[in-house]
This record gives structure tokens, sequence and C-alpha cells, in this order.
């Protein structure tokens, strides 16, 4: 659904993209991951034909972003980083204007207004200007405003920066009922939960080159396996507590910071069991004792650091 | 090919009448704005007119109030540049102009529809200034109608042009005060550096050329002689003939400011 190869943009003498490839399967959702300046967003311009690249050549729903330009703008929505409405009309005003403008007829604009205000639960907000809308309201309709012609792709830009828990998940299950009816999904976003809920498939971008790519659970394996980590009650208890552990589980001790000591989990929760069991039969006190996955986070901070 | 070129035509006047229809919406949406559009005429032709045109004697005698008035029409007209770049450099900071630009509008739509319905509030105001000017200043239109059918038509060329510099200037900016800023700051000096409120003719010797060839002193002198209102004279070749002055001026303010508006609308880069 979306081919990029090659693909190159500079800005004077920065070179805010250096030739990235990248592949979104139809009906999938790709995430677009990496600090700021990583070039997501200008990878994002480019697919949705506001910026010319200076090399490579990149498709969308097989048009070409810059010679089929003007047709591959009725088979994309996007929403980007603001919400891109006009904060004085309301909310039903900015989608018919935004679907006479995608050539709709009068009707047929208020019609799709009504029904996109209907999916995203702003149909008793409709007569109220923009500007009075709440941050997640806004985004709803930002969404709702990218979907009018019902694009096949739909481009994100960190659709719920700013948005408090509650706002950003009802947008992930707004987002996750399109993907499932279809739409091809890509999105950035700084947020590794958000990729981590959301994406089939990650990119992680580093100064405007692809540091990696994979599913998120493939991500988080390069990161190695399961850890447990044991925090003491004692400073005086922790090296026994560490004898007790290499004779447990392994002889490799991650890491030791204090009273923190974290040792890899070989066999996941049955390690943490084992573990349990011989601190409690030495008399060792913990504080905490838990088992952790790897996160995106700590994939996101080894790539980008 | 033809069916297209007409396709092309159709939908860049359909898109505007849209993008208009939304200047329109937003003013109903903020009484107060129109209200402050009809209200700030009045107060300009009371500062001016009495305020300082109670000090003010023509070197040439006339009616100091009746030589008011084409300037602030004028003025007002030259003032559409400041609203129309707030209003883009606006929407170019909320990211709406990126929506229109990735959505299949026409692509001089956006800029050609509000630069019509800026154009056309403009002239609800200078309709009001005219009738403050009439009912407060006294002010009369003296010459034949066609005459001053065509000053209003020129005033109109004039806030379309300056609207394009406007709007031009609004899509390099990030916010609607830069906008402000990197316009209002040398348009409304400007406004004074030529004869709209004081005859050129007492200006300094170095300064005085500046304010003759001045666009705007030829707009407020073409305007000056068309209503058959008091107007001053100089040397200089735009106030010896200036209708053809400021006709050549606004065409050509828009013909350098309209392509250069619509060629950034649609390569910009950020």
């Amino acid at each position: 659904m979306i081919r990029v190869e090659g693909l190159r943009k500079r800005y004077g003498d920065h070179e805010a993209l250096k030739g990235i490839d990248l592949r979104v399967e139809p009906g999938t959702v790709c995430g677009l991951l990496g600090p700021n300046g990583a070039g997501k967003t200008t990878a994002v311009r480019i697919l949705t034909t506001l910026l010319r690249p200076d090399g490579g050549r990149a498709e969308v729903d097989g048009l070409d972003v810059v010679r089929d330009a003007a047709r591959l703008r009725f088979r994309i929505g996007l929403a980007g980083q603001h919400a891109a409405l006009d904060e004085l009309l309301t909310g039903r005003r900015n989608l018919e204007m935004f679907g006479r403008l995608y050539h709709l007829s009068r009707a047929r604009a208020r019609r799709r207004a009504g029904e996109l205000l209907e999916r995203f639960e702003l149909t008793d907000a409709a007569r109220q200007p923009v500007r009075e809308y709440s941050g997640g309201m806004r985004r709803r309709l930002d969404l709702a405003a990218s979907l009018i012609v019902s694009p096949p792709v739909l481009f994100m830009d960190e659709p719920t920066a700013g948005l408090d828990p509650r706002s950003r998940m009802r947008l992930w299950e707004l987002l996750r009922d399109l993907v499932e009816e279809g739409t091809t999904l890509l999105l950035t976003t700084q947020y590794l939960d958000e990729a981590d809920h959301l994406a089939d498939r990650i990119v992680v971008l580093r100064e405007g080159a692809v540091a990696a790519a994979g599913s998120p659970e493939e991500l988080k394996r390069t990161i190695g396996g399961d850890r447990v980590q044991v925090v003491f009650r004692e400073p005086g208890d922790v090296d026994a507590g560490l004898r007790l552990l290499r004779s447990i589980v392994t002889p490799e001790i991650d890491s030791t910071e204090g009273l923190r000591v974290t040792v890899p989990a070989a066999d996941g929760a049955q390690s943490l069991i084992r573990i349990a069991g011989a601190l409690d039969a030495a008399g060792i006190p913990v504080e905490d004792l838990a088992l952790r996955r790897p996160t995106l986070d700590e994939v996101f901070l080894r790539l980008t650091a | 090919m033809y069916e297209s070129v007409y396709a092309t035509v159709r939908w860049t006047l359909l898109d505007s009448l849209t993008i208009a229809g939304r200047t329109y919406a937003r003013l109903r949406a903020q009484p107060g704005e129109i209200v402050a559009f009809l209200v700030f005429p009045v107060i300009m032709t009371v500062l001016f007119g009495y305020v300082f045109g109670s000090a003010i004697v023509l070197p040439h005698g006339g009616d100091y109030r009746s030589y008011l008035m084409p300037g602030i029409f004028m003025q007002v007209m030259a003032m559409t540049a400041t609203s129309a770049a707030t209003a883009v450099g606006e929407d170019m900071a909320r990211g709406l102009i990126d929506r229109f630009r990735a959505q299949p509008v026409a692509r001089s739509a956006v800029l050609v529809g509000r630069s019509v319905a800026d154009l056309s509030l403009h002239l609800l105001s200078l309709a009001a200034m005219v009738l403050a000017g009439v009912l407060i200043a006294g002010w009369r239109a003296r010459g034949s109608l066609g005459d001053t059918a065509a000053a209003f038509g020129l005033l109109a060329l004039f806030g379309l042009a300056m609207i394009w510099v406007g709007t031009y200037i609004g899509l390099w900016v990030r916010s609607g005060a830069q906008a402000d800023a990197a316009t209002f700051g040398w348009l409304f000096p400007m406004t004074f550096l030529a004869n709209t409120f004081v005859p050129t003719e007492g200006l300094p010797a170095w300064l005085r050329p500046v304010a003759d060839w001045n666009p705007m002193s030829a707009v407020v002198a073409a305007t000056r002689g068309l209503f058959g209102n008091p107007t001053s004279v100089s040397p200089a070749w735009p106030l010896q003939h200036p209708v053809t002055a400021s006709l050549l001026w606004c065409l050509g303010i828009l013909a350098v400011f309209l392509p250069l508006a619509v060629h950034r609308y649609r390569t910009m880069d950020r």
C-alpha cells in the first residue's frame, strides 16, 4: 500500500532524510518512531504530497507521490500534529466545508458530516464552535475531517500528543476500528506504548535513516529476554542475596545498583518462582520482586542513543 | 483536454466559493468583529477630521476634511494587507493550509477565494467609512457618477493588490502575530509617508520624492481628482498622471504578488 525506496530530502545543509526504505502492507498499521528531528514528519509530508522529495521514489496506493499527486489526494487522509480546523466554525460546518472541498454536493457533504459526527461521538457538540472543544474532541473532529472520502490510506502525525489518557485510549479504539475495516494507517509517534498498542510494524528512524524495523515483539527481542528484578530491604543482605541468585539462576548478574539487582530470567515466570522460593527459604527480606519484560522504551533508547 | 480545462476552471470557481463561504461564516461567528469593522471608520473620521484637522490648513485652500477623506479611504484599503497576512498566518500555524494542500482543492482556490471574500468585507468597511464621511465630516463626491464609480473601483483594485501582498507574506510566517509584525510595522508608517493626511509640499526635499513616488500617493491623488475633492499638486510624474500611475501600480503589484503567492502555496517547504 505504501512503498518507499531511497527517499531523500535535504533542507540546505541539513539532510532530513538520507534515503529511507519503507513498505506498509494494506490493512496494517506502521508506526514511525524516532526522536525529534529524526525525519518522521518530513516522511509523512512527502507521502501526503505536501513536500517534494529530492531523491528516491514513494508510492501510495499505487500512485506516485510526485507524478500522481493530484489523484493521490483523493486517496489519502492526513491528520497532522495540530488539529487543523477552523476554530470559529462549528464542528459540523468544518466537516461540511472539507466535504465540499472534496467536491461532494452540498447535500452529500451535509450527510457525510452527520455520519462522521455520529461515529466520532460529536453529534451533541456539532453546533458548537471548535474553540469550545476539549483536546480529545478536537482530535476526533480532526480525524473525522481526514476521513470524509473514506480514504484507503490514513496518515497521522503524532495523533495523541497532548491528550489525557482516557482520550488517548478512545482514539486508539477508533483507529483500531478503522484498521479493522481495511484502512492502512501510518502514524508517527513519540509514545512507545502507542506504537506497541497500535502498530503491526515499527520503523525506528534516527537522523534521517532507518535504525531498525520489525514487529514490536521482534524489536523487543533484540534487547534480550525477560529479567527478574530484586530490591533488597537491608544493605547488609545484598552480598548474601547475590551469592544466592548466582547459585540458582545464572552466574551472570545484569546489573547491581544499590539495593536493586537485575538478573536474566531464562525461564520467565518459573525463574521468578525459583528466586522467590530461594530468597524466602534463606530468610532474606525483599522490598520488591518483579518479572520485567523488555519494553519498547528500552529498544528505543538503545537504538537512538 | 478541453474537458479537463473546463473541469479545472469549474473546480477552481467552486472551491473558491467554498473558501469564501468560510470567511463569511467566520464573520457571522464573531459579531463583535463586525461592529469593530464598522465603528473603526467613524473613529478614524472623527480623530483625523476633527482632532488633527482643526490644526491643519491646506496651502492652496480648500476644506481639509474633504481633502482628508480619500486619504482615509486609501488607508483602510492599504491595511487589508495586514488582515490578510494575519489570517493566512493563523491558517499556517493551525495546519489548515497543510490540510487544504493535502486535499484535492484546486491549487489557487484557497488564496483566490480568501482574497475575494476579504475584499468584499473591506468594501463593506469602506462603505461605512463613506457614510461616516458624509454624515460626520460633510464629505461629498463632487465628480460625475462615472468618475465616482471609477474612484471606488480604483480603491477596490488597490485593496485587492494589497490583499495579495499580505497573502504572500502570510505564507512565509508561522503565526498570526508574526504576520501582523511583518506587515503592520512598515505598512502603517508608509500610509503616512504619502499625501494621505498632508500635502507632500511641506516635506523636506530628501523625503518628498519618497512620498511622491509612494503608490499610495498616486491612489489618493487619483481618487481626490475623481471625487472632485481638494487635492495638492506635485511635479512628480505619478501625481501629474495619478489615475494612470495608480492603475499601473495596482496592476504591477498584482502581477508580482499574485503569482508569487500561488507559487509559494503550491511549493512551500517547511
